[in-house]
């Protein structure tokens, strides 16, 4: 079990994107979005795309076409289009959103992504040929306050948002020109564009940070800010979920999670280090273990301070214990952790995630 | 440290802590803004419960917590009209220098003598539990001083009286 990390400066790292063969690593940082090369031991920043003016909240790269798409507070958001020599041509889309967007992700066939925005609604867009640009529908019905993610269901049809009303939806993206009637699902058999499949809350409520679908898409996770996962398993259409299971911990509130398998998910937030839930529809969840968990790493050797070593750091310091001691977390993030993402896995079974914090640190957990 | 102080700045502790889950937040009222939430007051549905955690009628704190920010009130203590005064003329000299101190707020809550307002930007900067160690030791630290303040006006007040009599 060994961990990869790389400290990239201290500006927070809001979302990050790995390329399909992982060689490139998008971070949407500040106003721009980074580029860095990921082959070396280091990363080396290759470019940066700079086109936003307000802080850039989410970063997406279409894994076979390789277009990035961007959205940033305001209120835009860039398709950035790879050219042979390197550089990136950005297209605006069209989201006629009023407010700042919020989060950004391609569906899975990349010929749709979603906008999450603080102006309660949802931003479908899709290219259309003959006005040769990015258009957008909207989902606005029931959202009452800012979605704050968005995720895709593996037939790129439905989508689950987490919105701040403590809400976790899940709706039908279907646009009829662009997508073929997708197959039935236990969440709905027809289901025309903005469809409600699924309203589900926590216990005891809180805003919803992060949503997914399971890898065969038939169950939905989803972390609020009572440091719960809830993980629902619908039944059908139009019934009552088969099973909603909520684990409550200690920690403080998680902001992202990620399914490993069917029975495994990792969640990471405030707690600065990702811990792993295990468990299913029959049997319930319940917390397995931490990775990097930060009662297990060893203090210092030097501890034992010696009363010379107490005096000195009175001197230097004012105080007997010395500033570096206390100031750094035993995690090895620093500070609360903004996104997980599967980065490999193996056998059907993600092994490797990758994670970036307020701390400017990109880390690839080995779970 | 007294018996009942260790409890409650251990409160205080892991309620700011928990408080102090903090991430940007774009307003939702006013396009292309974002602002301390708790202050905005605005958008009722992040703003969280707020918590009192008091040891007595004379000490308190108040932690308001929101999506993007949280803000802590203090109530020093104030025993007596020398106290309050020395109260009043800490927290003035604080206050006017709140742009250098980052965190504290200009003017405190009503019914408190300071206040500070901890932003998702101020987390970004800052390790959270530095500031929640910074807090708390503010805590201990200013009783300490108002009272060692106190000894030293007394003092002082005794001495020039004792001056002024035996000149006369």
């Amino acid at each position: 079990m060994s961990h990869s990390s790389q400290s990239l400066g201290h500006v927070p790292i809001e979302d990050h994107s790995f390329s399909a063969d992982r060689g490139t690593l998008a971070l949407a940082r500040d106003i721009g979005v980074e580029l860095y090369d990921t082959s070396g031991p280091k990363y080396t920043l290759r470019t940066s795309l700079a086109g936003h003016d307000k802080t850039v909240t989410a970063v997406d790269i279409a894994l076979q076409s390789g277009r990035i798409v961007t959205c940033s507070q305001d209120r835009n958001a860039l398709v950035w289009e790879p050219a042979a020599d390197g550089t990136y041509k950005p297209t605006l889309v069209l989201l006629r959103i009023n407010r700042a967007a919020t989060f950004a992700r391609w569906s899975p066939d990349e010929k749709k992504f979603a906008v999450g925005s603080g102006a309660r609604a949802i931003a479908v867009c899709y290219f259309e040929e003959e006005n040769d640009w990015w258009v957008s529908r909207h989902i606005k019905k029931p959202l009452r306050s800012t979605v704050l993610s968005v995720e895709w269901h593996p037939n790129s049809v439905l989508l689950a948002a987490g919105s701040t009303d403590s809400h976790a939806r899940v709706f039908s993206a279907f646009v009829k020109d662009v997508d073929a009637r997708p197959a039935p699902t236990v969440w709905g058999e027809r289901v025309p564009f903005q469809t409600l499949c699924g309203d589900f809350v926590s216990p005891a409520g809180g805003w919803v940070h992060d949503a997914a679908f399971s890898p065969s898409g038939n169950a939905l996770a989803f972390v609020s800010h009572d440091s719960s996962v809830t993980v629902v398993y619908p039944s059908g259409p139009e019934q009552p979920p088969a099973a909603i299971v909520n684990i409550t911990t200690t920690m403080l509130p998680f902001i992202s999670l990620v399914w490993l398998s069917e029975n495994e998910i990792v969640a990471a937030g405030h707690d600065c280090h990702p811990v792993v839930f295990v468990g299913s529809d029959q049997q319930g969840w319940q917390l397995d273990h931490s990775v990097d968990d930060p009662l297990k790493v060893k203090k210092s050797s030097g501890k034992e301070s010696s009363a010379l070593n107490m005096f000195r750091q009175m001197d230097l310091k004012g105080t007997p214990t010395s500033a570096s001691e206390d100031s750094t977390l035993p995690t090895i993030h620093q500070n609360t952790i903004t996104k997980l993402r599967a980065y490999a896995s193996s056998g059907g079974r993600v092994t490797k995630v990758s994670s970036t914090g307020v701390d400017g640190r990109v880390v690839i957990f080995s779970v | 440290m007294s018996q009942s102080l260790r409890p409650y700045l251990d409160c205080v502790r892991s309620s700011l802590t928990a408080a102090i889950s903090l991430q940007n937040f774009p307003s939702q009222v006013v396009e292309r803004h974002n602002r301390p939430e708790v202050e905005a007051n605005s958008t009722p549905e992040v703003i969280l419960n707020p918590l009192h955690i008091s040891r007595n009628e004379h000490e308190k704190v108040l932690i308001e917590p929101s999506i993007n920010s949280v803000r802590v009130s203090i109530k020093i203590k104030q025993a007596d009209e020398i106290e309050h005064l020395l109260v009043h003329k800490f927290t003035r000299f604080l206050t006017g220098r709140a742009e250098a101190f980052m965190i504290l707020r200009r003017k405190p809550v009503k019914g408190y003598d300071i206040s500070f307002l901890i932003t998702n930007f101020h987390t970004e900067q800052m390790l959270k539990h530095k500031l929640v160690d910074f807090i708390i030791q503010f805590m201990e630290e200013v009783d300490k001083e108002i009272s060692e303040m106190k000894l030293f006006l007394n003092a002082r007040a005794r001495f020039v009286a004792e001056a002024f009599l035996t000149n006369v």
